[in-house]
């Protein structure tokens, strides 16, 4: 008997050391409806969204994509329902959820008469992350912005702006849970591919992607990827 | 290396950052101040010099005119935020939201109500008031300068979502910030009359701690549902 447990407490480590145990995790909808406006958008939905999965919401315009993120990162209460994330509803212990979550709305949430470089540092510090300046330089490069760390957000263009908020992405560290709202607006050719192979390579690696977006994606043969319709 | 933040150095770091902000659009605070300077400066034009007069008003009117600048800038607390998309990222942040409220709301004083009592002094002396009474307004500012702005958080927080936020803002707010005006310029007009300090700067002190503790707790909440 004492070997038996003896033997599951070890494959329970080894499974632990191997995955990552940080990286294990699950969000759950449990029957959420959301009425906006009077209008009900969706009804009972439930949804399971396990480590290794990027769920893909697509819809038309006022579907609710938004509302639906708002509502798995907790920025909007639904109507009933519980979002789960782990073992408990994530308004339970909210500031533990938040520190497993990086959440990117419709508009880069940035401060015009900060620069790239102070921008990045402090949403990563409120995100509850310390970053160096090398650190947050490091991240700007890999998203194409070397050039522009050190200019004030407000002479950018609105995809040199978008690809700023998605380097909170590539900070080391990575948080697991990325709720990410039509993340692909504004960038070119390039920048989607390089995102589009970061999220898969984040998934590979037992992360977890909500995301909305109306655009055909190459990923979208990926085996990773589970499409919602709204 | 990166590594998880404190809870000390997040508040620490969003005082940082709105002071940084400040800085970086100095004409918010400036227009604070000018306000407060000319309107201060206004009374005597309209009441004529006679310096008994003004010597007796002067502190209720500094009073009058340091709350009605601290308005001024008060409904820009979190309307940028909101406007620009990093309230969310506010919302989320791992510190709790009464927390990031009340580093938010001592930026905001540090950036308009503390300039306002330093520049008061300067103001006073056109009255001709004597050295300890502008020593007495000094404080009597400094003491109320925060509960302006703790108090003035909530009403910024319940009218972010609205249109004219900041009309209905002075609106809301004024009538609760009485008390703050009476007390305040009370302790400068019983000094002045030879009665003590104690009673008036308890009471500042008093409603500045309790304000200190509720406001923020009632400004994350209507936070919360102003943003959905």
């Amino acid at each position: 008997m004492i070997a038996v447990n003896l033997l599951n407490i070890f494959y329970y480590l080894v499974t632990l050391i191997l995955n990552d145990a940080s990286m294990l995790n699950t969000l759950c909808l449990q029957s959420v409806s959301c009425v906006r406006g009077g209008k009900t958008l969706f009804n009972n939905l439930d949804l399971k969204i396990k480590s290794g999965t990027i769920l893909r919401i697509s819809g038309d315009n006022g579907s609710g994509k938004s509302s639906l993120l708002r509502i798995l990162c907790g920025l909007l209460a639904p109507q009933s329902g519980e979002v789960i994330w782990g073992d408990q509803a994530i308004n339970k212990d909210r500031d533990q959820f938040h520190s497993e979550l990086i959440y990117l709305g419709h508009i880069p949430a940035l401060k015009a008469d900060f620069t790239a470089l102070e921008n990045l540092i402090s949403s990563a510090l409120l995100g509850g992350q310390v970053i160096t300046a090398k650190e947050a330089l490091q991240a700007l490069s890999a998203a194409g912005l070397a050039d522009q760390a050190h200019r004030v957000v407000r002479t950018l263009s609105q995809g040199q702006k978008q690809r700023i908020a998605l380097a909170r992405l590539r900070l080391p560290q990575p948080k697991p849970l990325w709720i990410l709202d039509e993340p692909f607006n504004a960038l070119d050719q390039k920048s989607n591919q390089l995102l589009q192979s970061l999220l898969v390579e984040h998934v590979k690696h037992g992360g977890i992607v909500a995301l909305s977006s109306h655009q055909t994606l190459s990923m979208d043969d990926e085996p990773q990827v589970v499409r919602l319709e709204l | 290396m990166s590594h998880p933040a404190s809870s000390v150095s997040i508040f620490i770091g969003i005082i940082r950052r709105d002071l940084q902000l400040a800085l970086r659009r100095k004409s918010d605070s400036l227009s604070a101040l000018i306000f407060f300077a000319v309107v201060a400066s206004l009374f005597p034009l309209g009441i004529g010099p006679e310096t008994k007069l003004l010597m007796q008003i002067a502190p209720g009117m500094l009073w009058i005119a340091a709350l009605l600048a601290a308005m001024l800038s008060l409904h820009k607390l979190f309307t940028e935020d909101f406007i620009d998309g990093s309230l969310d990222q506010i919302l989320l942040s791992t510190l709790p939201l009464p927390l990031v409220v009340l580093a938010k709301t001592i930026a905001h004083w540090l950036s308009s109500g503390l300039l306002l009592a330093l520049v008061s002094p300067i103001l006073a002396l056109q009255f001709n008031l004597p050295f300890d009474t502008i020593g007495v307004l000094f404080l009597s500012l400094l003491l109320g300068t925060p509960l302006l702005s703790l108090i003035g958080s909530i009403g910024a927080g319940l009218t972010l979502a609205s249109r004219g936020g900041g009309t209905l803002l002075s609106l809301i707010i004024l009538p609760l910030v009485a008390p703050v005006l009476i007390f305040g310029a009370g302790a400068v007009e019983s000094y002045q009359a030879g009665l003590g300090l104690t009673a008036h700067f308890s009471l500042l002190g008093a409603m500045l701690a309790i304000a200190l503790f509720l406001a923020p707790i009632a400004t994350a909440a209507s936070l919360r549902i102003a943003l959905e």
